[in-house]
């Protein structure tokens, strides 16, 4: 079997997709904001020099994974802070509690991307596969 | 499962496709699609149509579920799309409006020749650039209270000309005069504030730009004499909407809307569709939330619009008024607004959701500016960076037809990761300079999805409205600088 990536990003005409994978719950809305912050800068130029703590409610897990992200894209643009580790500490289907490592956002080494405005709805999944889970989600740019 | 769209449309003529509602059960209305055999073509492989069906299923919805030549694949409803509901048993859905609230496009006409912009357009461009901040972490330069985005959110584009920011002619070449009634800062979060206040008087990013463009051809003269355009005058185009304050109120509304969905017993084929009816709280609520939120879209291209005179007069040496910096119009294209229209020959209310689509009203209409009164209301196309964009007028056919509606650019025609892709080692912006444009970008290796590959023509697009009468082409500028984010 080959390995399938732990995050990745997909097409849409006019937004982007992005696909998290792991084989917890957790391990996969980790990687799906790697996902997200990986369209925004180059995650290997973040340096973990600050930590957010982060708790979310939904009524059901496909809407945690949108306000996991909605929360982050909040805070980065609030805090202008940009993440690349995600520690996530207790997840059920409604609700994760989780910390966020990352710096502020710095236009010179960060190399910024896209700008992301939203997390939608459409295409939303959240699915138990075979050796774990896989979530995916588009995003409005 | 459905059949393929392709072959369940019915033509109705060369610039119109109907979607049956056997299509797809649970349409309460057929879907109306304009497009020549070309441009619906270019929607093969993509979602688009099959959005224009999910629309349909909205209570409430009236007529078709319509879609412009500029449809493309967006989530929820399609980019070009257009769907009016009763106000009585109809529904509003966030998804119709879109993140970027009142994300819109507005012209300032000039003066000037392209004689005369030629030998500064490189200082001009950097003092653009410079004084409209713009791309990923850019802060705005205005700093608002909370009592004062308060105010922002109640009076739109007039707060900023209050402050002095534009000139008193503009609120009423402004679409609903740059405010929105019923805008109430109670329904709007703390989150959205904070976004907003960070970024009031932002560009942004992705598509949104500001071009200097210069008139090159004019296909209605009393038209475009009525606009202040005329051929080898330079203009400035821009388009951006209500930056992260809209995306947060959009994003907080879809939460109670999906809540407010389950409540209601709405059956909705995509969970980005989640509404809630126009008569219950969470309608109501949504709807002052994102008055208040293309109020702030206005006072935000109000700002650009004062910082832009400011660089052409400083660069030029006169003062913008000199220059003859009167605005030609800003239009909403993002938008749900209650207008009064025909149906079945009766005047009827309705809300007409516009999600990538510009509100088009005829000559005549008390909604258009007294000095358009005569030729209709000006329609504002942005085409790509590369080739053009064009001006059109608001037909009586698109009253009859459309709500008063038509699209609102080219259109997608690539994905971002596509164009990328296909354009890899091009580089973009040597190829604009070497046209004679003028590039400022804040990220050049992004650069290739918004490449003019990426779109339609968006010649095409207007000459489909052209022919099935639901705007009428005015003008066409070709671009001299493009600064983006």
């Amino acid at each position: 079997m080959i390995a399938q990536p732990p995050f990745e990003t997909f097409d849409h005409t006019a937004d982007v997709g992005i696909v998290g994978r792991g084989l917890t719950l957790g391990e996969a809305f980790a990687n799906a904001a790697k996902a997200m912050f990986s369209l925004m800068v180059d995650l290997d130029r973040i340096e973990p020099r600050e930590e957010r703590r982060i708790e979310v409610e939904a009524d059901d897990r496909e809407g945690l994974l949108v306000a996991w992200l909605a929360e982050l894209l909040y805070i980065s643009e609030v805090d202008n802070l940009v993440f690349n580790r995600f520690d996530v500490d207790e997840i059920s289907d409604t609700r994760v509690v989780a910390h966020a490592f990352g710096e502020p956002l710095d236009l010179d080494r960060h190399n910024p991307k896209l700008m992301i405005k939203a997390v939608t709805r459409h295409m939303l999944e959240v699915a138990s596969v075979a050796g774990g889970y896989q979530v995916r989600v588009i995003l409005d740019i | 499962m459905t059949k393929g769209w392709l072959s369940s449309l019915e033509k109705v003529d060369d610039y119109r496709w109907r979607l049956p509602t056997s299509y797809k059960p649970g349409m309460r209305v057929p879907g109306l699609i304009y497009a020549d055999e070309r441009l619906l073509r270019t929607m093969a492989g993509d979602q688009a149509v099959e959005q224009v069906a999910n629309v349909a299923f909205l209570p409430g919805v009236v007529g078709y579920s319509m879609a412009m030549p500029d449809i493309h694949w967006g989530y929820g409803f399609p980019i070009g799309g257009v769907a009016a509901m009763r106000l009585n048993g109809g529904v509003v859905s966030p998804g119709g409006v879109g993140f970027d609230i009142n994300c819109g496009a507005r012209l300032i006409r000039t003066d000037l020749t392209e004689a005369e912009v030629r030998p500064v357009l490189g200082r001009l461009a950097d003092q653009l650039f410079r004084d409209v901040p713009s791309g990923l972490g850019a802060h705005g330069p205005l700093r608002v209270s909370n009592n004062e985005l308060d105010d922002i959110m109640l009076h739109g584009a007039a707060w900023m000309l209050d402050r002095g920011y534009g000139a008193p002619d503009d609120l009423d070449a402004t679409e609903s005069h740059g405010c929105l009634a019923g805008a109430d800062p109670a329904t709007v979060s703390r989150r959205a504030r904070e976004r907003g206040q960070e970024q009031l008087g932002t560009l942004g990013a992705g598509n949104h730009f500001l071009e200097i463009e210069v008139v090159e051809a004019v296909y209605d003269e009393e038209a475009a004499r009525a606009f202040g355009l005329e051929i080898g005058r330079v203009v400035v185009f821009f388009h951006c909407g209500s930056r992260g304050f809209g995306h947060q109120v959009c994003q907080d509304y879809l939460s109670v809307m999906e809540k407010a969905a389950r409540q209601f017993e709405i059956v909705l084929p995509d969970r980005q569709l989640a509404c809630a009816p126009l008569d219950s709280k969470q309608g109501k609520d949504y709807l002052a939330a994102m008055a208040a939120a293309a109020n702030f879209a206005w006072a935000n291209r109000q700002a650009i619009a004062h910082w832009t005179r400011g660089a052409f007069a400083h660069v030029l040496g006169r003062p913008a008024a000199e220059l003859g910096m009167t605005q030609v119009y800003d239009v909403a294209h993002n938008i749900a607004k209650v207008e009064e229209h025909r149906v079945d020959g009766q005047s009827m209310r309705l809300c007409v959701h516009r999600k990538g689509a510009t509100r088009a009203f005829p000559a005549g209409h008390a909604e258009v500016p007294p000095r358009y009164r005569k030729v209709g209301q000006p329609v504002l196309v942005p085409g790509d960076m590369g080739r053009y964009s064009y001006v059109c007028a608001g037909t009586e056919r698109a009253m009859a037809e459309t709500w008063g509606s038509t699209c609102h650019g080219a259109g997608r025609l690539q994905s971002r990761g596509a164009a990328k892709r296909s354009l890899q080692g091009v580089d973009i912006v040597g190829r604009l300079e070497a046209r004679g444009i003028v590039v400022r970008v804040r990220n050049r290796s992004l650069i290739a999805e918004e490449a003019s590959e990426a779109y339609k023509d968006v010649a095409d697009v207007v000459e489909v409205l052209d022919r099935a009468g639901i705007s009428r082409k005015v003008a066409r500028m070709k671009p001299l600088a493009v600064i983006k984010g």
